[in-house]
């Protein structure tokens, strides 16, 4: 090839050697500062060698003169995010979550943090859409066990269900009528029909009207004599289209007669007051959140004299 | 040029050192066009950030911003929003073509007048020869030893350059912000880092490529020496040596004349290269280094009147013509020269993207909404026996004022709706909110329907501006309800 090497005629330049199919190339000289570019590159590889961690060594590399590390980077910028969230958790924990919904900026960033939470804390058995699952309650719908509202949904976060040697957990109990020999087999199909004439998937036909007088004698009082439930206890309203355990026959059979007692976590002693606050707010954000009601309110006036 | 014999045997070195440019002043009427390109040109670039435009309290009042903070671009009356960003490729693409059809008519005229890269490599050398003088005496001083007077004069001549590139870097930070608060910022050291980091780095690539670089730029760096080889051909009128008129070139023109040779009309004065600013003998023919600032032209006309030739030895021409020319013909008239096959269809896509564009302009609403449904869960049941959906709707008010916008959806029977704001007791057909001046506004909206009905049921989200001014947008969606695998 280098033989071949000749000086081109029109420029006056030589010519690499190199032939395609009569073109050739030539061996223009590079401008001398591209030179310099190049001795610049490699003035700052050395820079940067000795300013950053760059060397491979037994167990670990050179650390560089400004100790920078990816690691050190992330827990900086962790810190200056906590730093950045500061003034948002120190404002969530100053408000009481029934004057959150005052505050609507205040209630988003709530509602934003509930959201990472829940991704933690409840997807395990409420599900990442918080849709549930039988025995699990859907937490989007418009159906509440122990109340809708804001404050009651953060009174439940924080307390639990049924959680044993907690004074303040939401506690009730329904009898297990069948295993416990209350109620015959027979009379819990009877029951079973009446519920299910309640919430209108079954026309009244006798048995329902035998099951009629056994509901008012055992189960109106929890459930209601029209058996749309009652709050204070977690009784479910068995006049809607939600059933936590199924609605069919056999499903509220069952029901009756061995009794459920679904349980949650008393996330108060395990989360911090700001991240329970936040799920409530997030909860109650999904759809179904209710405002407290005026009359609740007034009935329970007694008790809330305290508050402003 | 070297000869090729001198060439051989010599160690060639692998780097070459620039050879400085150092163009001589010359008076003509491509200069003085280059004058008044100079003028307009820089008097956009430094004005076009002041001028206001008055668009209400909720806009700025900057006639042309390009708002990177809130993602918005001003130009007088047109705002472009970032999903309106096609209106910046379809000027790109008229910027390109532009650049074709100019290319094809009249080669490099780009190069030669309009690329800031000329322009200020031109403002660079007019300092140069301010300072230091002309051609010859830059030359002389160059060569010369370092004494105070040459310190003095290269110290002066530095300090030139990095004032006008400051003022090069300074401007280019007002297109991004309010220009008047920007600078009152800047000036008491309150302006955002990055706009000091901006002034300094264009600052700094302005005196490196304007002070120092300049024709190199053109030669080495520039891609588009390159891509307009393909965009010339023989009838684009470039800047062109007549060689069939000026050779053989003769110096002593008396002389030869008396000894009867045969003689062209070039003397071979080297005007033509002393004017160049990027150094090259446009005698050797088309070459990458010309970039058809045509002040060769001036130079040559004045030799030309001078030793009694008509001008034009040195002329725009186009190679056909040259040929012609040669020959003993005719050259095509200018016109014919433009008006070819090449250069209309490059017109007529240049101004087809430009009439789309203007049409697209004046048919966009300022109104728009997008609906993004909740996939998790898909549908929820109600107590009651509806379902529910839930979708993200994003309605964009495009206008500088707030408009009271109205909500509805069409294609589904019995539903109802409401946003999380309202709750269900207040839900309905439709529904009514306000969306702030130039913004989104992001409402999340529940769908509720009875729940006989298909399992995917297409209805559509609209959205109407409740004002006198109008303007309506709609989205399709599709209501989820339980299906068959529950």
């Amino acid at each position: 090839m280098a033989d071949k090497k000749r000086i081109d005629q029109p420029t006056g330049t030589e010519t690499v050697g190199h032939e395609w199919d009569g073109i050739e190339e030539l061996n223009t000289p590079l401008p001398r500062w591209w030179l310099w570019t190049l001795y610049a590159t490699i003035a700052w590889a050395v820079v940067y060698v000795v300013l950053y961690p760059a060397l491979p060594m037994v167990s670990r590399a050179t650390e560089g003169v400004l100790g920078w590390s990816s690691r050190g980077q992330l827990e900086e910028e962790l810190a200056a995010e906590q730093s950045r969230r500061g003034p948002l958790l120190r404002a969530l924990a100053a408000t009481p979550v029934e004057r959150l919904a005052d505050q609507p900026r205040l209630m988003q960033a709530a509602i934003e943090g509930g959201r990472a939470a829940f991704k933690t804390s409840c997807v395990q058995c409420h599900g990442s859409g918080a849709a549930g699952s039988p025995g699990y309650p859907n937490l989007n719908d418009d159906d509440w066990l122990w109340g809708g509202d804001l404050e009651s949904i953060h009174f439940t976060i924080e307390h639990g269900a049924r959680q044993p040697g907690h004074d303040k957990t939401r506690m009730s109990q329904m009898p297990a009528f069948g295993r416990d020999g209350i109620l015959q087999p027979r009379e819990i199909a009877d029951v079973t029909a009446h519920v299910r004439t309640l919430s209108g998937q079954q026309k009244v036909n006798a048995a329902a009207r035998r099951g009629a007088g056994l509901f008012a004698a055992n189960c109106a009082v929890c459930h209601g004599s029209d058996g749309s439930g009652n709050r204070s206890v977690g009784a479910p309203n068995l006049r809607d289209s939600i059933w936590l355990y199924g609605g069919d026959g056999a499903a509220i059979a069952a029901t009756i007669a061995n009794s459920r007692y679904g349980v949650m976590p008393q996330w108060g002693n395990r989360l911090d007051p700001v991240t329970v606050k936040m799920l409530a707010a997030y909860v109650h954000s999904l759809g179904g959140g209710e405002r407290k009601r005026p009359q609740l309110a007034q009935a329970g006036g007694a008790a809330s004299d305290g508050k402003p | 040029m070297a000869s090729p014999e001198d060439l051989t045997g010599v160690e060639k070195s692998l780097y070459a050192k620039r050879e400085p440019v150092c163009p001589k002043a010359v008076d003509g009427k491509f200069r003085r066009l280059k004058w008044l390109i100079m003028a307009v040109t820089l008097a956009i670039y430094y004005v076009t950030p002041w001028l206001r435009w008055d668009r209400g309290p909720y806009a700025p009042d900057q006639a042309v911003l390009v708002d990177l903070a809130h993602r918005r671009f001003y130009m007088f009356g047109i705002e472009i929003w970032p999903h309106e960003f096609y209106y910046v490729a379809g000027l790109l693409i008229m910027a390109g073509i532009g650049l074709f059809l100019v290319t094809s008519v009249v080669g490099r005229a780009w190069c030669g007048y309009a690329c800031p890269q000329t322009v200020w490599t031109d403002l660079f050398q007019h300092v140069d020869r301010l300072v230091e003088g002309d051609r010859n005496a830059q030359m002389r001083l160059a060569k010369a030893p370092w004494t105070a007077s040459k310190i003095g004069k290269r110290a002066l001549k530095y300090a030139i350059f990095l004032l006008i590139s400051l003022a090069t870097g300074g401007a280019w930070i007002f297109y991004f912000a309010d220009a008047p608060t920007l600078a009152h910022d800047l000036m008491a050291g309150d302006a955002a880092d990055v706009a000091y980091a901006t002034v300094g780095v264009l600052t700094a690539t302005t005196f490196v490529l304007g002070g120092f670089l300049r024709e190199q730029v053109c030669i080495y760096m520039c891609p588009w020496p390159r891509i307009q080889t393909a965009m010339l051909d023989e009838r684009s009128l470039l800047v062109t040596y007549k060689e069939w008129r000026g050779e053989p070139r003769h110096r002593g023109t008396k002389k030869a004349s008396l000894a009867d040779l045969e003689l062209g009309d070039c003397i071979d004065c080297y005007q033509c290269v002393s004017v160049c600013p990027t150094g090259i003998d446009i005698r050797e023919g088309p070459q990458i280094g010309c970039i058809t600032c045509a002040l060769c032209i001036d130079a040559c006309d004045k030799v030309m009147a001078q030793i009694g030739r008509p001008r034009g030895l040195i002329d725009y021409a186009t190679l056909e013509d040259c040929r012609a020319e040669a020959q003993g013909g005719e050259a095509t008239p200018v016109l014919k020269t433009i008006l070819r096959p090449r250069t209309l269809i490059y017109f007529a896509i240049w101004i087809s993207v430009g009439l789309a564009m203007l049409f697209a302009l004046g048919e966009r609403t300022r109104v728009d909404i997008s609906a993004q449904p909740e996939r998790n869960p898909v549908y929820v049941l109600l107590s009651d026996g509806a379902v529910r959906n839930s979708f993200t709707v994003k309605i964009r008010n495009m206008q500088a004022r707030p408009r009271e916008m109205e909500v509805a959806i069409t294609g589904l029977a019995g539903a109802a709706i409401w946003t999380d704001a309202g709750g269900r007791e207040r839900a309905g057909a439709t529904l009514v909110t306000n969306v702030p001046p130039d913004a989104l506004a992001k409402l999340r909206i529940f769908v509720a329907a009875p729940s006989g009905g298909e399992t995917r049921d297409e209805f559509s989200f609209t959205v109407r501006a409740l004002d006198a001014d109008g303007g309506s947008d709609s989205v399709d969606a599709v209501f989820e309800r339980p299906g068959t695998e529950r």
